[in-house]
């Protein structure tokens, strides 16, 4: 457990003050599985508030502003809403399987988001493998995809979910990449170290070209990740009914639902904190005050997860043979070449560095 | 070699795409086209080809311009409108002429396809914009259009 800011090392000392160490060590974990339950939760939450208020905007309607302030507790309410509901399911649907595949994918995206540095040392699991452990954790939420299509006895469901490995498999190929590329500047896989690097520049100013073209790479291929229009042929309303969870309800759904928010900020954080140096303010305005590095971190995941919802709301969706036409005859051959100028770049110490 | 430029052309398209709806997003305000229904009933005003309900417009001497012809009647697909007409006596003329006594609307069956209004030759009815037509007894939806008293604009016939 890495948080150590002085208010943090306060709780730390005062509980290891009160209690033996085995027992104190027990209740600092579970704080802090708790408060990294409740930023998934409020995050979620905000997110698809966010998501249909953008929507709307982009459409030209006005969007949720009934419940509460502007609507700010609309998905309050829906939330409520759907904890209300009955569970629903298919008669020979696969009991066991159907009801664990929604933790598959909550589980994954939740440990993914405890390595992400929000500010200085407020991470929970500073591994040195970060970028490795990213990329292998969010490829388990596949297999919840795919547990669930399987175990729900729904054609919909089943060709849902078969359309989601082969497309998660092909773009994780991209983003490990176009991730790959950008490790060949910071030379490290540990996250705070990687925006340590990010002091002298962030990495997309520091590897300027290679570094953008792996940008562009990364965020087609993370909107693809996360399924999302316009690769939401997973769960293509007007083929599929809702895909792979269309014989979810109730909370169920909402944990896919969640989870698929949560991976779409998930997919902004990575970015931020490869390419956008992460929690550090641009040109170092409030380098002494690190609690504000919260704001930047947020704010510049924000700023992605509204180009993500722009793609959606603009491009039309993909035939499957176009999206894996596009990942393996272009993102992928492009990343190759990618790497090997970054590499050249680097050798020749052609970054900039301010 | 048309790789790289299918590259150009793709990023190049999508840009021009993301720029329309970019547009539309910074423009929201004041191109907002969502009616918050309830909210603005005072001030609410429908569209011109909107088909809420067939009326009967009278001028200010109470006269319609129905002839009473019955081509409505007969181009109802569903019998919606029913023509309760009379004989009476043309003052200008002194003659026997067809008039009618009641237009009867029953809007519950209406099904707003508009065949009546295409097919009137004097364009005695037409399509009026209110839509609130939510009642408690179904009888209240059979209506009379033309209203009492009121008789033959003159010179439609001509």
């Amino acid at each position: 457990m890495n948080i150590s800011l002085n208010i943090t090392k306060s709780i730390h000392e005062w509980l290891f003050s009160i209690m033996p160490e085995g027992v104190a060590n027990i209740v600092e974990m579970a704080l802090i599985g708790l408060l990294y339950l409740a930023i998934f939760a409020i995050l979620g939450l905000f997110l698809v508030l966010l998501e249909r208020r953008v929507a709307a905007w982009f459409q030209l309607r006005i969007g949720p502003n009934r419940v509460g302030f502007q609507g700010v507790l609309q998905t309050m309410a829906d939330a409520l809403k759907l904890l209300s509901k009955e569970l629903t399911g298919t008669v020979k649907a696969d009991k066991f399987l159907y009801n664990l595949a929604p933790y598959f994918v909550i589980i994954s995206s939740l440990m993914a988001l405890a390595v992400i540095p929000f500010t200085k040392e407020f991470q929970a699991f500073d591994i040195n493998i970060g970028i490795f452990f990213l990329i292998g954790v969010s490829s388990i939420g596949v297999i919840g995809i795919l547990l669930g299509g399987w175990a729900s006895n729904n054609k919909f469901a089943l060709i849902g979910a078969m359309r989601s490995g082969v497309q998660t498999i092909s773009y994780e190929m991209s983003i490990g990449l176009s991730l790959l590329t950008m490790i060949l500047i910071t030379g490290s896989l540990q996250l705070s170290e990687i925006v340590e690097v990010q002091k002298s520049g962030w990495l997309i100013v520091q590897g300027h070209i290679p570094a953008i073209i792996a940008f562009m790479i990364y965020m087609i291929a993370g909107t693809a990740e996360t399924n999302r229009a316009p690769f939401d042929l997973v769960e293509a309303e007007s083929e599929l009914g809702a895909g792979f969870h269309t014989e979810y309800s109730g909370m169920k759904f909402a944990y896919f639902f969640l989870a698929e928010f949560i991976n779409m900020f998930l997919i902004a954080a990575i970015a931020t904190t490869i390419f956008f140096g992460g929690w550090l303010s641009p040109f170092g305005i409030t380098e002494s005050i690190p609690w504000l590095g919260v704001f930047w971190f947020l704010g510049k995941a924000l700023i992605l997860i509204f180009l993500m919802m722009w793609f959606r709301w603009t491009f039309p969706r993909l035939r499957i043979d176009q999206l894996l036409t596009l990942e393996w005859k272009y993102l992928l051959p492009i990343n190759l070449v990618n790497i090997v100028i970054m590499a050249l770049i680097v050798w020749l110490n052609l970054t900039i560095k301010i | 070699m048309s790789y790289f430029s299918d590259i150009y052309n793709g990023i190049k398209t999508l840009l021009t795409g993301m720029s329309v709806t970019g547009k539309y997003f910074l423009t929201l305000r004041k191109g907002a086209i969502t009616q918050q229904y309830p909210d603005n009933r005072a001030t609410l005003k429908m569209f011109d080809r909107f088909r809420g309900e067939v009326i009967m417009p009278h001028n200010e001497d109470n006269e319609h311009r129905c002839t009473g012809c019955q081509k409505c009647e007969i181009a109802c697909p569903n019998g919606t409108i029913e023509i309760i007409w009379d004989r009476g006596i043309d003052e200008n003329t002194g003659k026997k002429k067809k008039k009618i006594d009641k237009f009867v609307y029953h809007l519950s069956m209406c099904t707003m396809c508009g065949l009546c209004i295409d097919v009137c030759p004097t364009d005695a009815i037409k399509w009026g914009q209110k839509f609130e037509n939510s009642v408690y007894d179904r009888t209240q939806l059979t209506r009379v259009l033309n209203k009492p008293g009121s008789k033959l604009q003159h010179g439609v016939e001509d």
